[in-house]
């Protein structure tokens, strides 16, 4: 793979000043790891831009930024190292680089993606259906997002091959992945080293804003995720199709996730608007609004869903649903949505070299 | 004169100036700090900083075991060789330790001693980030505490009406300001950013220096006091210099210019001829040495000259080495007389002897024998190539003349006190340190003098 010299050249010189100075040891994983290391091999900042949160409290804490000569600015580098391994890495790597940095093309796909949907309710307009599959047959919508869904996960399953390879890592242990998952789930890093948050919306002023918004988001994910997954389950082993009651564990889980992950996108939204952009991957910036507008969209729409599914406006409402969902499945290896892959990669590694 | 003067102002806005801010602010006063440098360029030195000293006992924050009174200053006295002021060495030590858990109070945050580091975990407790970081912290607790901070506020003179500073100019945007404070705390630190008064006191050597700190501390404000007769304190001649990087900027290079490679080479000047023994004692307790050792050579400068089997033993350097596959392309690419190089090292190879006992992090005893001056410890041959090569020039941490004060650091003029003047952090600290340096005790006293200062200049202005 062939990751763009002048960033990885920027990210090593700013790591030779860090490994020098050590100031920051206590902030993040980021820089045990670094100072473990003498000289850095591309797969070396790769792995290091891909442990880094960007939560910035390196740079408001640093004495080299700019106007200084040396120039530091660690968050931004480290992202564009990150956000470069991730459209390499992509498979294919020619729609990372497509979407990743790229607003329009995410907002073209999901445009695609509506009309797809409205192209198949006509088409394969079901006879006799209920409910949803009235508008469309289950068997259609099966045709249709068993492929979205599966062809994400070969995806990434391919990128994090290639990552693993790219960063020199070893043989996977179950042990390293359980404390990845548990370093993740407490967005342990977010914190700051001194439990007192991150600096991202208002310079250097610490808080737990972003980590809060980000576990909003998260778990509201995986609760709409486990919605969905209990659903299916309910379908075709108990024999029990959609729609379900508001009592139910599918709309109980949908509903609490659809909440939290809609109200967390714009507030994720709004707190990247506030914080400087400089401090992160300038070019991606409009990719990643993008991609956060777009899952907040799937669960709003989801939410809309639930409260008028019982009204003239179903139809409408289920295809624009449907239709983002389709495209947020088929962007997850390609946009934003991917780093939590590669973050958890990254912890992984991290686990295995503090052995 | 203006109506809207605040009660106390605080020239600096460094470590030392917040301290005293925040407690004058918390004493109910309307502070004002000025600031010369630009708000990217605040604090000082103290952003530079990475730790300080701190007398506990029992383990305390991020400090392990205990650290006592009487060691603390044995500690002190041995660095200054008794130049020191016991009453106020000890006033600093025995405050140190409340000082830990103010510090935290006010936005502090600290981590276990950093990599590399370790020999000071009892005794320092490290800031997370570094003195930035620090210095962030204190102004925002400033900021909430109501304090005023006018940033590009360079303070040119202070008027003095018998025992009493009556005003305050300072200049801004160009523009002359004039204020009439009840009380004033001056934290400007030192003069050592002035590098023609360095060469004027140290001789014209000096002008090669590097200052590791800021460039804003060129001692306007102690010269002008010093003129009028404020009680000195201090050397004037002398500073505190290390021996960093020669390819360091000029100012503020801070930590990341330090070398750590000497005892574990051999050091030459430009005629490459060795000059002292590389491996007298752990570089700790020499890297100031040094930075004399190298200021009395030909251009101030040395040459460190190593082998690769050496390269991994200390902490790596900011700037890669300079590299050469032998000794000849090395002088070539660092502008030494190759004949001479090889001779010296051939010279040093040959008084080598039994290398096996070497020990990187002990004194080994390794030593040459009969060669002047020798190396008595680390005394590996220079034979294994590639070789590497880093220049190093003299870096200049602070100067010692400063303000002299009493206990409750307030300034003197003949033997009276100046009723409404305070100071502390590096502008006063040859008041208690008359030569040498303790690692960490710079923050020590900044911020125990910051906190006396803010409090006596807060009662005085809320009594008038
Ligand atoms: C690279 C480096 C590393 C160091 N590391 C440590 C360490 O780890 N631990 C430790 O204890 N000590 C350390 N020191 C020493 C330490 O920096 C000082 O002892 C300490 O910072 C002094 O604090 P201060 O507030 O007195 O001065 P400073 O922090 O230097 O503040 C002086 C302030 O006065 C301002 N000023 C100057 N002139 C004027 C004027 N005319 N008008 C208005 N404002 C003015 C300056 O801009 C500055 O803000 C280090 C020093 C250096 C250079
Ligand atoms: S970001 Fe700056 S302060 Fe932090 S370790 Fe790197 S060089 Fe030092
Ligand atoms: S931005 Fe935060 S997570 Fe990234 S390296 Fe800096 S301190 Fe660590």
């Amino acid at each position: 793979m062939q990751m763009q010299p002048d960033l990885l050249q920027e990210a090593r010189r700013q790591a030779e000043i860090c490994n020098a100075c050590r100031y920051c040891e206590g902030y993040c994983s980021v820089f045990p790891a670094l100072h473990a290391e003498r000289a850095f091999a591309d797969g070396d900042l790769t792995q290091l831009a891909n442990l880094c949160h960007n939560c910035r409290g390196c740079y408001y804490a640093c004495q080299y930024t700019a106007p200084h000569e040396f120039d530091l600015n660690l968050p931004q580098a480290l992202a564009n190292v990150r956000q470069d391994s991730w459209e390499e890495l992509a498979f294919p790597r020619a729609a990372g680089k497509a979407f990743q940095k790229n607003g329009a093309l995410i907002a073209l796909v999901t445009v695609l993606g509506f009309s797809l949907l409205f192209w198949a309710a006509r088409a394969l307009a079901s006879v006799g259906g209920e409910g949803f599959y009235a508008v469309l047959s289950h068997n259609a919508m099966v045709a249709i997002f068993l492929p979205a869904f599966l062809f994400p996960l070969v995806s990434i399953g391919v990128s994090l091959r290639r990552y693993w390879r790219h960063v020199g890592a070893g043989p996977l242990r179950p042990g390293q992945v359980l404390a990845a998952l548990r370093s993740a789930a407490q967005m342990k890093n977010l914190k700051g080293g001194h439990g007192d948050g991150c600096n991202f919306e208002d310079e250097d002023r610490f808080t737990h804003a972003r980590r809060a918004v980000h576990q909003a988001v998260m778990y509201g994910f995986l609760l709409c995720f486990a919605a969905t997954s209990v659903a299916t389950v309910m379908h075709y082993v108990f024999g029990m199709p959609a729609p379900y009651g508001l009592f139910s564990v599918p709309k109980l889980l949908g509903i609490a996730g659809g909440l939290l992950l809609t109200a967390g996108c714009v507030e994720m939204i709004r707190l990247k608007l506030r914080a400087d952009r400089q401090l992160g991957a300038v070019r991606a910036f409009g990719g990643e609004l993008a991609f956060i507008g777009l899952l907040g969209f799937v669960a709003f729409s989801g939410l809309a869903l639930y409260a008028l599914g019982q009204t003239p406006a179903m139809p409408v409402l289920l295809v624009l649903h449907l239709g983002a969902v389709l495209a947020f499945f088929l962007l997850t290896p390609f946009t934003k949505m991917a780093h939590g892959f590669y973050r958890l990669a990254a912890l992984t590694l991290d686990a295995q070299r503090k052995g | 004169m203006t109506s809207d003067s605040p009660d106390i102002t605080i020239i600096g806005g460094g470590n030392a100036a917040l301290c005293a801010a925040i407690t004058a602010a918390e004493a109910g006063a309307r502070v004002l700090i000025l600031e010369t440098a630009p708000k990217p360029y605040r604090g000082g030195n103290s952003r530079h900083t990475r730790n300080f000293r701190c007398m506990h006992h029992g383990p305390l924050g991020p400090l392990v075991d205990s650290y006592t009174e009487e060691e603390y200053l044995a500690d002190l006295m041995k660095v200054t060789g008794g130049k020191t002021d016991e009453g106020l060495a000890r006033l600093a030590i025995r405050s140190s330790e409340e000082c830990l858990p103010w510090m935290q109070e006010h936005g502090v945050r600290f981590q276990p001693s950093l990599s590399g580091t370790l020999s000071l975990a009892r005794t320092n407790a490290f800031f997370l980030g570094g003195g930035k970081s620090l210095v962030n912290a204190y102004y925002r607790t400033a900021d909430r505490l109501g304090v005023q901070v006018e940033y590009e506020a360079a303070v040119t003179h202070l008027d003095l009406d018998d025992d009493r500073v009556t005003r305050i100019d300072y200049t801004q945007d160009g523009k002359r300001h004039s204020i009439a404070p009840k009380s004033v705390v001056v934290a400007s630190g030192g003069f050592q950013a002035d590098t023609d008064w360095l060469a004027r006191a140290w001789g014209p050597a000096a002008k090669n220096f590097l200052i590791r700190g800021t460039p804003y501390n060129r001692g306007v404000v102690l010269a002008d006091l010093l003129d009028q007769g404020i009680e000195q304190v201090g050397d004037p001649t002398q500073c505190h210099a290390v021996a960093i990087d020669g390819r360091a900027p000029k100012f503020d290079g801070g930590i990341v210019t330090r070398l750590d490679c000497v005892p574990f080479s051999i050091v030459v000047n430009k005629d490459a001829q060795r000059f002292y023994d590389e491996g007298e004692d752990v570089w700790p307790k020499r890297y100031a040495i040094w930075g004399r050792l190298v200021a009395a050579q030909p251009d101030q400068v040395g040459y460190v000259i190593i082998d690769a089997k050496s390269l991994e033993l200390f902490m790596p350097s900011v700037f890669p080495p300079i590299k050469a596959d032998t000794l000849e392309e090395l002088a070539d690419k660092m502008g030494l007389p190759a004949d001479a190089l090889v001779q010296t090292v051939a010279e040093f190879n040959n008084s080598c002897g039994d290398t096996s006992q070497f020990h990187p992090t002990e004194l080994d005893g390794v030593s040459t024998t009969g060669l002047n001056p020798p190396k008595t410890n680390w005394a590996r041959p220079i034979t294994e190539p590639p070789f590497y090569g880093y220049s190093l020039r003299t870096g200049v941490t602070f100067t010692y003349l400063g303000l002299k004060v009493d206990d409750r650091a307030q300034c003197a003029i003949g033997n009276r006190p100046v009723t409404n003047l305070w100071a502390a952090g590096e502008t006063m600290a040859g008041s208690i340190l008359g030569q040498g340096y303790l690692a960490g005790f710079g923050m020590t006293i900044g911020t125990v003098f910051g906190r006396i200062a803010g409090k006596e200049a807060a009662a005085h202005a809320n009594a008038t």
